[in-house]
């Protein structure tokens, strides 16, 4: 398979990795935080972790837009389409296990409330047209990823003039968490493997600021193997020279400038929130989006009535530390006790990308070494 | 056997309890059997009269939509049927069926399923003996249910039983996987994908058939790896046998446009259904007959062995892939569920 398996194959994979052990002394201890869920995800799938030499420690970053999402959102959203019968809830498949305080959307939809999967944000307007007499809420999520499809949708409502379709955004941008992580005492990571997916959007050079004014080198990488270990020796050499640059080692994916259309499509349709609540860092200032008030229509916040649920986190969760390098997951006190995936009390352990669930869906192979 | 006991605390039942995996596996042990006196409920067991053994089966079909690429609910009822009783070591002989229907469904349908049923029963040279027939009101059913019971006439030279499996031991699986499941999954036309691919719905017996008459004393617990797919299946049996299974990834046939799919959609193919494929554990030393007795049949040409038993204290599944990476393999927790953002 193109592009799959020419990044999986064992030959270069065995080069990049004796290239690695070749460079790395053994006084040597490197912190590289993958700040992607897809990045953790591949890393212990292909047991990359325990492939490369011992002392290169990896830092699960906040990456999963699942994990961030503050307790309470899904409840809201979900509560809406409870309340009212003509009210259908549409979301990716990656929510629908998300646990409010009631349950998972999943749950909902097995008690009748009218739950949709979605593949695309289109889907629900799609929904939205077929059924003129209900209205549709896309609980819409992700980094810039996604963000563009969901402002793409919106335009598109508007063109048709589809009253019946609306967005609860819950769109967050990847420099301004880095940034708080990067501000934040204690923190431990020396340098990022960059986002794959997020930067065909956003291009490398806003990764600039953390390299200029952090001074932390940054690799943008892609998703298989080969990216990966060639990303993390493209750190290891900046680190060992003493540099500290954005490289751009998902080249077939990512330009430097971005996917430019993408970027206008955004900036015309969401504005930056002044402060959003990410679970298990807190409040970051500008670092969601919300829709303009010029398509105030098709905005859920705006449209609805929606009921604020706070849910408070459990105090003995560490899930910021864990983002922070400072502990692994299995050091939290609740990590595969009280929070499990099946019952995730803290975010990094609702996605099955999320650092925590990664960690217990894995951790068996790496506790038998 | 000794087993963890397991309680089940949910308040209610979820989609999740029905799906095959972890949460379904809670629901059986935790509240099902322990009302029957039983440790755990399979779907089969087996009767002793006199001097024959019967593998007794139980089933249920509810898929949407009826009909998809290579087969239809009829056709699953009774191939499902059949592979459950062929995973006990015996011969299926009859099957009774009961219809669910919902009221104001077309006859013309009903009558498609039943003709695919007959077909599939005369394939599989299994006879459909008896069943009941219930009309539920409009929307208290999905279009048709179909439950199915079976039995077979297990073969006095198979000794299956999980207790047997030991370190050491090969795991063989029949052929490509993930077909049915993917299959589905493009069959609701939710995705905007298309695949030249067909679910896999097909009897196993003669591949069974023929692994016995060259392998049976090496023969030691077969699985049709269904929903929850091969993972699933595995984990069950490594809890069940106190050891790891170690599989080979690139032993593991999974057709292109299954393993497109499924790199799209962040599925892992040990995770998706299969309705025609099985897994045979046997002793190392009868693992190259019976490899060779399944690949002798017609169909069985891609059967590999695709892992082995392994002493452990950890009793789960990994998967080395070809670059000389270990990942733990899970049982899913409820249905497997795209990845997109």
């Amino acid at each position: 398979m193109k592009f799959i398996d020419e990044f999986r194959n064992p030959e270069l994979i065995r080069k990049t990795l004796e290239e690695l052990e070749k460079i790395v002394e053994p006084d040597d201890h490197f912190r590289i935080m993958e700040v992607c869920g897809g990045h953790t995800y591949a890393i212990f799938h292909f047991g990359l972790h325990e492939l490369v030499p011992k002392n290169i420690e990896f830092i699960h970053g906040p990456g999963c837009p699942v994990c961030v999402l503050p307790p309470g959102r899904v409840d809201e959203a979900l509560s809406l389409a409870e309340k009212h019968e003509d009210v259908i809830f549409t979301a990716f498949g990656d929510v629908m296990r998300v646990p409010g305080k009631n349950g998972s959307p999943l749950t909902y939809k097995a008690m009748g409330v009218d739950v949709r999967m979605i593949y695309s944000p289109l889907d629900a307007l799609d929904i939205a047209i077929k059924n003129p007499d209900k209205k549709v809420l896309l609980f819409a999520i992700g980094f810039e990823t996604t963000a563009p499809s969901t402002a793409l949708t919106v335009l598109r409502a508007k063109e048709l003039d589809v009253d019946n379709f609306f967005v609860y955004s819950n769109h967050v941008k990847i420099i301004p968490v880095l940034e708080s992580i990067l501000a934040q005492p204690g923190m431990k990571v020396d340098g990022f493997i960059g986002p794959g997916h997020a930067s065909v959007v956003i291009g490398a050079e806003p990764y600039n600021i953390v390299a200029e004014k952090y001074k932390k080198p940054v690799v943008i990488s892609g998703f298989e193997p080969l990216d990966l270990l060639q990303s993390i020796l493209m750190l290891i050499k900046q680190l060992k020279n003493g540099e500290t640059k954005v490289e751009n080692q998902y080249k077939r994916a990512v330009a430097d400038e971005g996917n430019v259309r993408a970027l206008q499509v955004m900036d015309q349709v969401f504005e930056d929130r002044t402060i959003f609540e990410w679970r298990g860092l807190g409040g970051i200032h500008n670092s969601a989006l919300k829709l303009r008030p010029e398509f105030a229509k098709w905005d859920a916040e705006v449209h609805f009535n929606i009921e604020k649920i706070n849910i408070e986190e459990n105090k003995e969760a560490r899930c910021g530390d864990v983002l922070k390098g400072i502990i692994k997951p299995n050091q939290c006190k609740l990590f595969g006790k009280v929070c499990t995936p099946e019952n995730p009390v803290g975010a990094l352990m609702v996605s099955s990308e999320g650092a925590c669930a990664t960690y217990y869906n894995h951790m068996f192979s790496t506790m038998s070494q | 056997m000794l087993k963890e006991k397991v309680t089940f605390t949910d308040a209610k039942i979820q989609l999740q309890h029905g799906a095959g995996g972890k949460a379904s596996r809670k629901l059986i042990d935790g509240l099902l059997a322990p009302y029957f006196n039983l440790e755990t409920l399979n779907d089969s067991a087996y009767i002793e009269t006199g001097t024959n053994k019967l593998a007794f089966t139980a089933d249920s079909f509810v898929v949407n939509p009826l009909r998809f690429p290579g087969g239809s609910i009829g056709e699953l009822a009774v191939n499902g049927t059949v592979n459950d009783i062929a995973m006990g070591g015996a011969k299926p002989l009859a099957i009774v069926s009961t219809l669910i229907i919902e009221a104001g469904l077309e006859t013309e349908i009903l009558e498609a399923e039943i003709k695919a049923m007959q077909e599939a029963a005369e394939k599989a040279n299994v006879a459909i003996v008896g069943g009941d027939t219930k009309v539920v009101e409009y929307q208290k059913a999905d279009k048709l249910f179909i439950a199915t019971a079976g039995v077979g006439l297990v073969d006095p030279r198979v000794n299956l039983s999980a207790d047997r499996v030991k370190p050491g031991d090969k795991i063989i699986l029949s052929g490509p996987i993930g077909d049915h499941g993917i299959t589905i999954l493009f069959a609701r036309g939710e995705l905007d994908l298309e695949a030249n691919i067909q679910s896999d719905t097909r009897s196993v017996w003669p591949f069974v058939s023929r692994l016995i008459e060259l392998a049976a004393p090496g023969l030691k617990w077969m699985r049709d790896p269904t929903r929850g797919g091969v993972a699933t299946a595995l984990n069950e049996l490594a809890k069940d046998i106190k050891a790891s299974i170690v599989l080979q990834e690139d032993a593991i046939k999974v057709r292109p446009e299954v393993r497109g799919a499924c790199e799209i959609l962040g599925l892992d193919p040990l995770h998706i259904a299969n309705e025609g494929q099985f897994i045979a554990v046997v002793a190392e030393e009868y693992a190259d007959k019976a490899l060779n007795a399944i690949r002798q049949v017609p169909g069985g040409e891609d059967a590999a062995v695709i892992g082995v038993v392994e002493a452990s204290e950890r009793h789960i599944v990994l998967a080395r892939s070809s670059f000389g990476g270990t990942r733990a393999v899970d049982m899913l927790v409820g249905d497997p569920l795209p990845r997109i953002c």
